[in-house]
């Protein structure tokens, strides 16, 4: 006991230490707090079904799973050219990818309309030759949120191969395996909680995109409007209806967040 | 811009040299935060300038956002001296919850006009395009006041919008207008001038317009009373006026 004791005292943190983590803590739950205090409840299952709510939750849904999914078509190659190729500029490539992180949002909303819209360095020629027009459209959402969310993708994954042995992988192949068999037996099934959160913290933050979203794609209900979006807008019009959005984004994101903890948490 | 900007200079050098420039006199001090609608921003941006060097010690902040933000901001207790709203009834709304001091004035007015990108590329004539779903049309947010005057507008008219965005405030919608995103919105006159040739202004015809009334108020909580009273009363002074006028804005 008298042997426990300084060592289980040593290991708890210094009273400076938890009031510090305290406040920090606080920083996150006070908003929280603050919003749940203004939800209209009596009504809430009514303005949470509202249509603008129901399109706008469809369209946030539909959007961040579709560039989630770019992202990990796109961005797991990348982060693979990145962490196993050795190319002068490889660091400032990293840096470039990691540049959404960082931009404001609508400085990324108004690159993306300055390069893919109507008169835009490629998207004019591209609506020359085939008529498409992507802002203003749902795919201008996609891609406005795959081009914020997709780093958290690749630096993630990037991260995961370049901690990865390279002796499970040189094994693999003396034994045989060929390249396609080794990524897809060996580093993948290596890599996958890496892989998982990344594609959580992709999700997660293209599900909540704003700014690059309204520069780009504009504010359509249907279209456009996704619940980020409907939030900003009905601040200014119909409170009720904003706090119940952002508790419906609250809801789904801390969901999907405590549901995937496990798996994700450990990754990072 | 800087033709504007001559020109009002210019002007502010006679008046404020013929030593008429409001209400300089009454020797106010500190900082002053004016949250001001969004289709204020050059003429406020001048006046600014003008009520500083009349003002010395008086340090002008301003917070341009759309109306309703502003409503909002100050409903939640926000610190703000003065509120320029682009409308009556956002106005209302803060006077109403009783955050206005004295009485709101009209300080100016303003007309609706149809912004196109520079050339009119889709060929636009009147209101009556803006049903045509082969193009990109765009207006304010229905809540904001430029959207809420452009859908009487298209009422009046007797049309049917069809829509691609909704956009947050009126810069916005200019901005994606003047890089020919969308080829028309309907916007105030004075944010065509603005643009100076980035946008061109296609007139809606008196019987299909609206005038927008810009009123202004000192609030009940003014960190800053004095000189926010100063600087209303610099805004409705002659010199405020002239300066207004500079931008497009029609006397109330």
């Amino acid at each position: 006991m008298s042997e426990t004791t300084p060592r289980k005292r040593a290991h708890r943190p210094p009273a400076l230490l938890i009031a510090l983590g305290l406040i920090g803590l606080s920083v996150f739950v006070i908003p929280l707090v603050g919003l749940l205090a203004r939800v209209p409840w009596g009504n809430l299952p009514e303005l949470a079904s509202s249509p603008v709510v129901i399109d706008a939750l469809r369209l946030s849904v539909v959007t961040s799973l579709t560039a989630t999914a770019i992202s990990a078509v796109l961005g797991v190659p990348l982060a693979w050219v990145l962490a196993r190729t050795d190319f002068p500029g490889r660091s400032i490539l990293r840096a470039l990818i990691t540049l959404p992180l960082v931009l404001p949002p609508v400085v990324g909303g108004a690159a993306l309309l300055f390069a893919l819209g109507r008169r835009g360095l490629i998207g004019e020629p591209l609506n020359a030759a085939t008529g498409l027009v992507l802002p203003f459209s749902t795919w201008g959402v996609v891609i406005a949120t795959t081009f914020v969310a997709m780093p958290f993708l690749v630096i993630t994954v990037e991260g995961a191969l370049r901690n990865l042995d390279p002796r499970f992988e040189g094994a693999a192949s003396t034994l045989g395996a060929g390249r396609w068999t080794v990524m897809r037996r060996v580093t993948l099934p290596l890599i996958a909680p890496s892989l998982l959160a990344g594609l959580v913290l992709t999700w997660a933050r293209a599900f909540g995109e704003f700014g690059a979203t309204i520069t780009f794609a504009g504010n359509l209900q249907g279209r456009t409007q996704t619940l980020p979006l409907a939030v900003f807008v009905s601040l200014e019009s119909n409170r009720d209806v904003a706090v119940a959005i952002s508790l419906v984004m609250v809801a789904v994101s801390l969901a999907v967040l405590i549901a995937l903890r496990d798996r994700w948490w450990r990754a990072l | 811009m800087t033709k504007l900007r001559l020109v009002t200079f210019m002007t502010l050098l006679a008046l404020v040299g013929a030593g008429c420039a409001g209400s300089g006199d009454e020797n106010v001090d500190g900082e002053v935060l004016v949250s001001a609608a969004a289709s204020l921003t050059e003429a406020f941006g001048a006046i600014e300038i003008a009520f500083e060097d009349a003002n010395p010690g008086v340090d002008v902040l301003l917070n341009l956002a759309s109306s309703s933000s502003l409503r909002e901001q100050i409903l939640e207790g926000a610190p703000v001296d003065v509120f320029a709203s682009a409308n009556t009834s956002n106005m209302d709304r803060v006077s109403e919850a009783g955050a206005v001091a004295g009485e709101a004035r009209v300080f100016a007015g303003n007309t609706l006009q149809i912004a196109v990108p520079a050339g009119n590329p889709a060929g636009v004539t009147g209101l009556a395009d803006f049903a045509n779903e082969g193009l990109l049309i765009g207006l304010c947010a229905e809540d904001v006041p430029c959207g809420d005057f452009g859908r009487q507008a298209l009422d009046k008219a007797g049309v049917t919008p069809s829509i691609d965005s909704n956009e947050p405030d009126v810069r916005a919608l200019l901005t994606k207008i003047e890089a020919g995103e969308l080829d028309a919105g309907i916007v105030y006159v004075t944010d065509v001038i603005s643009t100076e040739g980035g946008v061109e202004g296609v007139e809606i015809p008196e019987n299909q317009n609206v005038v927008a009334e810009y009123p202004i108020a000192i609030l009940v909580e003014a960190p800053n009373a004095e000189a926010a009273a100063a600087f209303v009363s610099f805004v409705m002074s002659d010199t405020g006026q002239a300066i207004m006028g500079e931008y497009g804005f029609i006397a109330p």
